[in-house]
């Protein structure tokens, strides 16, 4: 029987290189696909682009095809990825550039647009999960992009690219979609486009099915996790699958691991939508067929949905974050006080506007409002976040942090404060009709 | 002997979508899935952390695979646009649910 064997070499924005390379090298992949596109990471990109217009992909792109271009090129493995953020053009034309460096002359690199929907927002346009509109927010909106399906990846693959560049698609849809191509699915096949983005869903987070963000000392143990392989689907023309990974590499898969990402950001387990479907993992099996192996199946899918989701970015402002630890005795009372000085001093003094935050680190910071006990500690770090669109509020905030070295209570030490800018984004719905993607190749 | 908790039996992990966090909690042997239907309803979670969850708390049964999965609206503080909580996407959820003792 036929099977098509899907790798993922990554599962967020800064996900390990060297686990790629490995699948790249060692994987007998007939696809790698690298998701590298967060909520919100696409805002940054187009931000990016703003600044430069030959900008605005993933900034870890080169060093990533650079990594395993040659490979993949020598094993016959196609590239999928969403890298191309807010300017796939550019990145398929850094690709290029990368694969005639590489020597890899008459490698084919697609680029896939139409998802910036920037036109179609408008400042009335409403939000789909809560009251208001684009206007409302009051912040400057950076860009809009709407969620694409497979029919948008599919003419990239058909006039066969090696490596196709998209912007924003849906996760599951950059998996789906090699298997629609070669298993010529049809994209009303509602069972078919359900299991292959189960496999997607499974695998669009990379480590986080073999090991990753899983160990739990004593309670959930993990061999090696320091040297954890990235996923491959073994995937059926029935839409059933393995989920596996190199045997060499550290990590594991089991029923529990992928029980974990089975659920993971979904909401109800028999209506997951996408794009291309909405699918059903309520009756999923999940059973063990090996070391590292799992085989899963029932996946199943009904009609997509009618409209498509679209996430508009604005230009969120900066976030500051400063902190002063203090240990020993009485380092709680040494430590309030100090959150006291800060708030007085920033409120009643500075009249600083913005959301301001402070945190006791090792006392109660995650879950203080949550409204959970603090336990008390010897070793306990001020933490004070202020978010405003004025830098200038920003940085008076970390002037006051770090001036409690001098004027605060006793001990404090190791002041470290950094600003980082913020995107907003909220959520919208469009017609599918508005929505037309295009594809372009180029050769090396 | 302190008292058992969650995450004696059963392993979670949390996500999130805009404000809203979801965790899944999978007892480690199918015998406990019972006691963990009982002791963890959407009430029990909203009860235990009203502050946090003051949105409505939603649980969906997967009884094939002995898990459970809680949809808590508006529990993000915002989300992460909003929330200068470290650990803006409440990934940490999963623990602060374990931690719930076990009520037979």
């Amino acid at each position: 029987m036929t099977t098509v064997r899907l790798g993922c070499g990554a599962g967020f924005s800064s996900d390990r290189l060297g686990p790629a390379v490995d699948l790249a090298q060692r994987g007998a992949l007939d696809y790698l696909v690298f998701e590298c596109l967060g909520e919100r990471t696409m805002a940054f990109g187009h931000r990016d682009r703003m600044l430069n217009p030959t900008r605005g992909f993933n900034p870890q792109l080169g060093a990533r095809m650079r990594g395993v271009l040659a490979h993949c090129h020598a094993n016959g493995t196609k590239i999928v990825t969403n890298m191309g953020v807010a300017n796939p053009r550019a990145a398929a034309l850094l690709v290029i550039d990368i694969a005639r460096e590489l020597g890899l002359r008459g490698l084919k690199v697609a680029c896939v647009e139409g998802d910036d929907v920037t036109h179609l927002i408008g400042p009335d346009t409403a939000f789909m999960d809560h009251p208001g509109t684009v206007a409302d927010v009051g912040l400057r909106m950076v860009g809009a992009n709407v969620y694409m399906g497979a029919e948008a990846l599919l003419p990239a693959l058909r006039a066969g690219a090696d490596v196709v560049i998209a912007g924003r698609v849906a996760d599951p849809t950059l998996f789906l979609s090699p298997l629609v191509h070669r298993f010529g699915w049809a994209l009303d096949d509602w069972t078919m486009l359900g299991r292959g983005t189960l496999a997607g869903h499974l695998m669009e987070c990379g480590m986080q099915i073999t090991g990753g963000y899983f160990a739990d000392p004593g309670y959930k143990d993990v061999p090696r996790l320091a040297d954890c392989g990235f996923p491959i689907a073994e995937v059926q023309a029935d839409g059933n699958f393995v989920i596996t990974k190199l045997a060499d590499t550290g990590g594991c898969v089991t029923p529990a691991t992928v029980k974990e990402q089975l659920l993971y950001e979904v909401h109800d387990p028999a209506a997951y939508l996408t794009p291309d479907v909405t699918a059903n993992f309520r009756r999923v099996g999940i059973a063990e067929a090996g070391p590292d192996r799992v085989r899963v199946s029932g996946g199943d899918g009904s009609v997509r949905p009618d409209k498509l989701k679209v996430t508009i970015g604005f230009d969120g402002g900066f976030l500051g974050e400063g902190g002063v630890s203090y240990a020993g005795p009485n380092a709680r009372a040494r430590a309030e006080l100090a959150a006291d000085v800060v708030r007085e001093r920033l409120t009643r003094i500075n009249r600083l506007g913005g959301d301001l935050r402070i945190d006791l680190i090792g006392l109660n910071s995650l879950h203080q409002t949550a409204e959970v006990p603090a336990g008390d500690s010897a070793d306990i770090r001020l933490h004070v976040a202020l978010r405003s669109t004025e830098r200038d509020d920003v940085d008076t905030m970390l002037w006051e942090v770090e001036s409690l070295l001098c004027c605060g209570p006793a001990g404090g030490g190791g002041y470290r404060g950094q600003v980082t800018p913020c995107v907003v984004t909220h959520s919208a719905l469009i017609e599918r009709d508005r929505v037309s993607p295009t594809f372009e190749v180029f050769t090396a | 002997m302190s008292q058992r908790t969650i995450h004696d039996i059963a392993h979670a992990r949390a996500g999130d979508k805009g404000n809203t966090s979801n965790v899944s909690v999978w007892v480690y042997d199918p015998k406990d899935y019972p006691l963990l239907k009982r002791t963890l309803t959407a009430e029990r979670i909203k009860t235990a952390f009203p502050k946090l969850f003051s949105g409505s708390v939603t649980r969906y049964e997967m009884d094939d695979l002995h898990g459970l999965n809680f949809v808590m609206l508006d529990a993000l503080e915002g989300g992460v646009n909003t929330s200068l909580n470290l650990d803006s996407h409440g990934k940490s959820f999963s623990y602060l649910i374990l931690g719930l003792p076990i009520e037979a």
